[in-house]
């Protein structure tokens, strides 16, 4: 922890970075939040702990943020994925940021100026569900068809398209979101059952094999939608199809920007 | 028109029973993962009444997220039908909210009824019967006592019900809504004796001085670098407006087909960047700063100079669901200060 | 939305062909004028490349009524565009696992390959998807979707 705060205050007063993105203690003693840190004496204020779970590259892209300067981040490895799968999208140029790569147990803190290394840091450390998380992708892989639309359709139900899902998704950048185009209006702005299911599936097809799993759409949502299963599930077919993962380097193409001309599949006549 | 009596907690299931028989939907607060929501039930045994506050409003029974304003067929040559049918929504009964939500109808009331009456949220709250349950413990976001209210407050209640030992409520009933209700049991009711509420109900510490907030806000208007600085973090979803009870912004939506259509009415944000978007492309709040500093500005200034009242009764909710934990009570008291500091 | 035979008052069910322009258009042409007989309830919506074939589509069909929704284009190897179908495919893998990860029946969503050559095998298809839809009956929980979630 030490080590980190050191690096925040040289990276600042060295005027190597203006701000830098990291954690801080949240309202209570089981929240954490985001801190942009700014002045060097600030960085007394930073925490790294299991609360430190938001995926922190979604401000990279924030306009406001973009404004404070050139940018420092604490990055555990999720995120740290997230940036290069940034990059590879052309969202943003190697230098930009400074990361701060913090290892998967938390401790050990290195200082990441380039992709390339970037991309040596996470190459230890995939992504994953928690153990909760898992189990309910089981339990719902196990379903019977009828039960699995059930499931679904119960948990849609409750949403109410605060799109909280989308705002806290590093890789929901675009400035204009399908669900506000309206000539044609793809999907209705209304929170019935069928806007529910259109948003969902076109939430999760729009991250097809470009979701780093990081979980912060699903902890963003008031209404307790798993929603990230279906990215997550997204992912396993991309792997288990294309090989194709996420956030593995600044330069890859994602699964669905590009195909082999064996690509397999048992479904088509 | 208050009486007090005294019921069981037992004899809720049978209150429930009765309440259903009468043709009224209940809605009451049901624990799903670590949270409740508002959902129907039907009987006592589906109710949580052990969180602090549920994740979602009930403001639903009265202005839900997604209500049909007009139905309309196309027939030959371009004729059209309209649905004529009157507009009669289920008589429904809110069991187990908190003070602070059974306040929060008449800041709602106060938009839907302020040129024009709004017929549907109208008739959908006189057909509504608010059964709060008082507050016995309280968490770190709750402030009802800092916007004017209070664990154990009767406002905008039809019946109050404050857990006065492990089996029994103290029963104010408020309203002839309520009295109605008494009336399906009366069996249930017994004389209160000397039961008092105040003991039971839990300590909120004032936060913040509201009047002074009132002045000093507006004052802070034109300072860009605190709203800024405030809403750094904001992600700019509609979080914090679709669980607050006392939000009334909505959007106006027409779905159609060959056949059709129906014109809708869904809740709206103001924290969306689309909230204010023109046609002409110019978005008078541009920035996030000026979205979160209208959501403020709105509660605890223009609700008051305009309804008379607060925009806000202090249920925590926003605080409590925003994805990036933006505080309301620690804004609003750096709010505060900053005003007092010039 | 009459989706019942109005000679016998069985279900017949109510298909959308998504096709391309280059080949299975062409293909279903030819199966026309070559008088081949087959299903009639499918309604064949022509599109550029199977790589315009945009998922939304699929889901508005059903939105729309529909029991059952064919996607159809050039082989691989023999898009007009080159690689539209490849790309298609690759969307299509991962949309029919989500379709069926969210328990839509994807029994009702067929994927196929028919040449400007092949009228026979358009004729075959639409037949055979056509009994298989049949048999499924209509697709009530999709349809029973609209005005649900509306106060
Ligand atoms: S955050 Fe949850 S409630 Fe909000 S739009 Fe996403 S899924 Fe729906
Ligand atoms: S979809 Fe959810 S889990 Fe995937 S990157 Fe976005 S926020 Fe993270
Ligand atoms: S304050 Fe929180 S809940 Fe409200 S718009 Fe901002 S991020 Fe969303
Ligand atoms: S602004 Fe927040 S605290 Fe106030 S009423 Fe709304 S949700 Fe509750």
């Amino acid at each position: 922890m030490e080590e980190l705060k050191n690096k925040v205050r040289e990276l600042l007063k060295a005027g190597t970075v203006q701000a830098v993105i990291g954690y801080r203690a949240g309202s209570d003693e089981k929240t954490a939040r985001v801190a942009f840190v700014r002045q060097p004496d600030e960085a007394d204020g930073l925490i790294l702990d299991p609360r430190c779970t938001d995926n922190l590259a979604v401000y990279l892209l924030k306009p406001e943020v973009k404004l404070l300067g050139k940018l420092a981040i604490v990055a555990r490895p999720t995120t740290a994925r997230t940036i290069l799968q940034l990059a590879s999208e052309n969202q943003l140029a190697d230098g930009q940021v400074i990361v701060l790569g913090v290892s998967a147990d938390g401790k050990a803190v290195v200082e990441l100026a380039s992709f390339e290394a970037l991309e040596k840091f996470v190459g230890q450390v995939p992504a994953g569900l928690t153990e909760e998380e898992k189990v309910l992708l089981a339990k719902i892989e196990g379903m019977s068809r009828e039960e699995r639309w059930a499931f679904w359709q119960s948990e849609f139900a409750r949403c109410i398209k605060c799109y909280a899902c989308r705002a806290a998704c590093p890789m929901c950048y675009c400035s204009r979101c399908i669900v506000e185009s309206n000539q044609p209006q793809w999907i209705p702005v209304s929170p019935h059952d069928e806007g529910n299911l259109e948003w969902h599936l076109v939430r999760a097809m729009h991250l097809a094999g470009r979701c780093l799993n990081c979980g912060f759409c699903a902890k963003a949502c008031p209404m307790g939608i798993p929603l990230n299963l279906l990215t997550q599930r997204l992912a396993e077919e991309a792997k288990a199809a294309f090989g194709a993962v996420a956030g593995g380097s600044a330069t890859g193409e994602y699964a669905l920007s590009m195909f082999k001309a064996d690509d397999k599949e048992g479904f088509i006549r | 028109m208050a009486e007090t009596r005294l019921i069981r907690k037992d004899a809720l299931t049978k209150l429930f029973e009765k309440t259903r028989q009468s043709g009224r939907r209940i809605l009451a607060p049901k624990a799903k993962g670590e949270q409740a929501f508002f959902e129907e039930v039907t009987s006592f045994g589906e109710v949580c009444l052990d969180h602090v506050q549920t994740r979602s409003s009930a403001k639903e029974a009265v202005f839900p997220k997604c209500e049909a304003l007009l139905r309309y067929k196309f027939g030959d040559k371009g004729a059209v039908s309209y649905d004529e049918k009157p507009f009669e929504p289920p008589v429904t009964v809110v069991f187990g909210t908190r003070p602070c939500d059974a306040r929060s109808l008449a800041a709602l009331r106060a938009v839907f009824n302020w040129d024009t009456p709004d017929k549907f949220y109208l008739e959908r709250e006189a057909r509504t019967t608010i059964i709060s349950v008082s507050c016995t413990k309280a968490d770190s976001d709750c402030f009802c006592t800092s916007v004017g209210g209070g664990p154990g407050d009767t406002a905008g209640s039809d019946i109050l019900l404050t857990p006065v030992s492990d089996k029994e409520y103290l029963a104010e009933i408020l309203t002839e809504k309520g009295q109605a209700i008494v009336a399906l049991a009366p069996e249930l009711f017994a004389t209160a004796g000397g039961a008092q509420k105040e003991p039971h109900l839990a300590k909120v510490a004032v936060q913040f001085d509201v009047n002074e907030l009132a002045k000093t806000i507006p004052v802070t208007f034109n300072d860009e670098k605190v709203w800024q600085e405030q809403s750094l973090a904001c992600l700019g979803c509609g979080t914090c407006a679709y669980v607050c009870p006392t939000c009334a912004c909505f959007d106006i939506q027409d779905e159609a087909n060959r056949q059709g259509g129906v014109r809708l009415r869904c809740w709206d944000s103001c924290g969306f960047s689309l909230f204010t978007l023109h046609t002409s492309g110019h978005n008078p709040r541009h920035v996030q700063s000026q979205r979160w500093r209208q959501r403020v500005m709105h509660k605890f200034s223009y609700y008051l100079e305009r309804q008379g009242m607060l925009g806000c009764v202090g249920c925590g909710r926003c605080s409590r669901a925003c994805p990036v934990d933006m505080n309301l009570v620690e804004h609003l008291k750096e709010l505060a200060l900053h005003g007092r500091n010039g | 939305m009459e989706n019942d035979n109005k000679a016998t008052g069985a279900f017949e069910p109510k298909l959308v062909a998504f096709v391309c322009n280059w080949c299975t258009y062409v293909g279903a042409d030819l199966a026309g004028t070559s008088r081949l007989k087959y299903a009639s309830n499918v309604r064949v919506i022509r599109l550029p490349c199977t790589g315009r074939i945009d998922f939304m589509l699929i889901l508005k069909a059903f939105a729309q009524g529909m029991d059952g929704v064919i996607v159809s284009g050039c082989h691989p190897g023999d898009c007009h565009y080159t690689v539209g179908n490849y790309h298609a495919r690759r969307r299509w893998i991962l949309f029919r696992s989500l379709l069926d990860f969210a328990g839509i029946d994807v029994r009702r969503v067929h994927f196929a390959w028919v040449s400007a050559a092949e009228g026979a095998k358009w004729a075959d298809l639409v037949n055979k998807v056509s009994g298989e839809v049949r048999e499924l009956g209509p697709y009530k929980e999709y349809q029973g979707l609209a005005g649900k979630g509306i106060a």
